[in-house]
């Protein structure tokens, strides 16, 4: 089915070769930072994590959200959703190989990243990590593909891919429990110690994935003969509609416990965010534009008059979609950073090499993300004979 | 044809799968049963200083200002290849000070008294009896030694620095470049670092191995003293007895090895 990818219009072709210029670029960047070190990033010994590792927790989200399509088609027999699972899992390929990428990027030696395989570790929660990632974007591989070429020859797939296609939608959830883990289980760290921390990852998940598939679906009856089916966007909104309300729920239980009992090393994390700590404040305007975006994504998704029009569904879309990446992808790792372990504050600020090696990463997943759809869409545009 | 390719394929998925879980699940395997040992022995240097459990005493009544401290930072920077960088954010520190309210974070208060809100403390790996890194480390390239020394091994770590998330104490530094332009004077007799992997203080466990006392001991005048914390006659305990002293952040069960008298 691969060479359906090298069939396309001159769109096609200029978004392929737009991507590969980013990737391109960012990866001349890369060679830089190979040879420099993480220095030429805003990193540093007080916020050792910065832009990389929250995108990756970030996408993590959206390869999980994946499986909101999957779901209900196999676990409830949703047949409408059956036309678009491909799409679900095909996205979750491409956001998982972002968030590999994401990790190497990261890495201080990463042509040493296989030790965790040669020294496996079970206690550290990186090591089940690589697991679940790898394992998650091997399934849905397996899945995906062979339920696409099913569908191009007419037949059924076959029984076995459906028991990996359930095991995938257990297998989903775990993927962002285990990375919520990896901050949750630290000792000194009041903003991430948190036992909501996974359920609140999961929620934001299942609202920004989703939210994402949306978007996309809309862009492809847009350009293409392929229609993923109003019935569908449809069903996709109310399941985005109860995940970002949940989500927002959880952050404010957070908000709720923290503020209560007053404990300073859990307080002064998300005043940082918020209002600012000892004069610093750089997240502030960020944070508070995610709360606003994810509240009003909340109201237009709310009201069924305003959910079921298409822009204006769209337009709730892309703000939860930003809303929730702010919240993810730059305070969920800064802010569990700030103040630091001995109550410094040090700000986290990218850097612009670090900003084109982000950017590029996420065009790479664009890359393989329209390479997937497009093969998916041909195919179904084949079957339905358009 | 396509079918022989198919099952070479196959079965060549089959193996790179087998070769690559070996080493994991021969980590789940216990090697316990093992009995008979091969391979070389290694002996004991018969003068090296060792304990049971590794602990560390700073009388900070000893020190009056900075001044004091200095060299006992020096002497550790000097002989562990520590860089010096202009840039704060790359950083380097295995022992450095802050104020009161920094170190003991959960027990300063507005009317702390006036030699504490001033005195300079020493800030270190605490070599926690149980590390927080060495539970993150996914390479075990940071390990606890059974003597309670928590130790890195600079050419396993990938730098993910998920041990830095995880210290509490803040205690741990990244080489985000090459250190080694920015080493006043190398010392030979230990490695330098390269960039990329995260390092910090190892409680000289280079030189207890040759009967010597940690580089900071030697240089304090007998403001701090190491010994074994399961050794009823041992300095360390000695002045545990006698004195009262504080350890950074115990609620949080880390357990600690660096004790002050204040």
């Amino acid at each position: 089915m691969l060479e359906l990818a090298f069939k396309g219009g001159k769109k096609y072709w200029g978004l392929i070769i737009g991507l590969l210029v980013l990737m391109g670029i960012a990866f001349g960047f890369w060679l830089w930072q190979l040879s420099f070190g993480l220095g030429i990033t805003g990193m540093s010994r007080d916020v050792s994590w910065g832009f990389y590792i929250a995108q990756f927790t970030f996408l993590v989200g959206v390869a999980a959200g994946g499986v909101m399509v999957v779901l209900p088609y196999y676990l409830h027999d949703y047949k409408a959703f059956g036309r678009i699972t491909i799409l679900g899992e095909f996205l979750a390929i491409a956001a998982v190989i972002m968030c590999l990428m994401f990790i190497i990027a990261d890495l201080g030696q990463p042509m040493r990243a296989i030790n965790v395989i040669f020294y496996p570790t079970p206690g550290s929660i990186l090591f089940w990590d690589m697991i679940v990632l790898n394992g998650y974007l091997l399934l849905n591989i397996i899945v995906g593909w062979n339920v696409l070429e099913a569908e191009r020859n007419n037949i059924k797939y076959p029984g076995w891919v459906k028991a990996l296609a359930i095991f995938s939608i257990v297998w989903a959830p775990l993927i962002h429990t285990v990375t919520a883990y990896l901050y949750c289980g630290l000792p000194g760290r009041g903003f991430w110690l948190t036992a909501i921390l996974a359920p609140r990852f999961l929620a934001s998940a299942f609202a920004a994935g989703p939210a994402l598939l949306i978007l996309l679906s809309l862009i492809i009856r847009r350009v293409t003969k392929f229609d993923p089916g109003r019935e569908q966007i449809q069903s996709l909104a109310k399941i985005v509609t109860y995940a970002i309300i949940i989500n927002v729920f959880f952050f404010l239980c957070e908000v709720f416990v923290v503020f209560y009992s007053r404990i300073p090393s859990h307080m002064d994390h998300i005043k940082y965010l918020f209002v600012g700590l000892h004069g610093h404040s750089a997240l502030v305007p960020w944070m508070w534009t995610s709360i606003l975006f994810m509240v009003t994504s909340i109201i237009l998704l709310v009201i069924p008059a305003t959910r079921k029009n298409e822009a204006v569904l769209a337009f709730a879309c892309v703000i939860l979609f930003i809303g929730t990446w702010i919240d993810k992808g730059m305070g969920m790792i800064s802010g569990g950073f700030v103040p630091n372990p001995l109550h410094h504050v040090v700000e986290y600020v990218p850097t612009i090499p670090e900003l084109i090696i982000t950017l590029g990463i996420w065009a790479t997943g664009f890359f393989i993300l329209t390479i997937l759809f497009k093969i998916a869409v041909t195919v179904k545009e084949e079957v339905s004979g358009v | 044809m396509e079918n022989s390719r198919r099952s070479f394929l196959k079965l060549a998925g089959i193996s790179a799968i087998g070769l690559g879980t070996k080493p994991v699940l021969d980590a789940f395997a216990s090697s316990e049963a093992h009995g008979e040992k091969h391979g070389p022995e290694i002996f004991p240097n018969q003068e090296a200083l060792t304990a049971k459990r590794w602990a560390m005493v700073i009388d900070t009544r000893k020190f009056e200002s900075e001044a004091d401290l200095d060299p006992i930072i020096e002497a550790c920077n000097k002989i562990h290849n520590v860089p010096k960088f202009k840039e704060k954010r790359h950083e380097i520190d295995w022992i450095w000070v802050d104020e009161f309210k920094h170190v003991f974070t959960d027990l300063e208060h507005e009317f702390v008294d006036d030699r504490l809100k001033h005195l300079p403390f020493l800030v270190l790996c605490n070599h926690c009896e149980n590390p927080a890194c060495v539970r993150a480390c996914p390479t075990k390239a940071t390990f606890q030694r059974e003597d309670g020394i928590v130790l890195m091994d600079f050419h396993r770590c990938i730098g993910c620095r998920f041990c830095m998330a995880a210290c509490p104490y803040g205690s741990r530094s990244f080489n985000f470049r090459d250190p080694r332009p920015f080493i006043k004077e190398e010392n030979k007799a230990f490695p330098t670092r390269m960039k990329g992997v995260v390092e910090k203080c190892n409680f000289c466990a280079e030189r207890l191995a040759v009967g010597k006392m940690p580089a900071c001991v030697e240089a304090s005048n007998g403001a701090i003293v190491v010994g074994d914390l399961h050794d009823p006659d041992s300095e360390v305990r000695e002045l545990l007895k006698n004195n009262y002293t504080i350890r950074r952040k115990t609620h949080l069960g880390a357990g600690p090895a660096i004790y002050y008298i204040v």
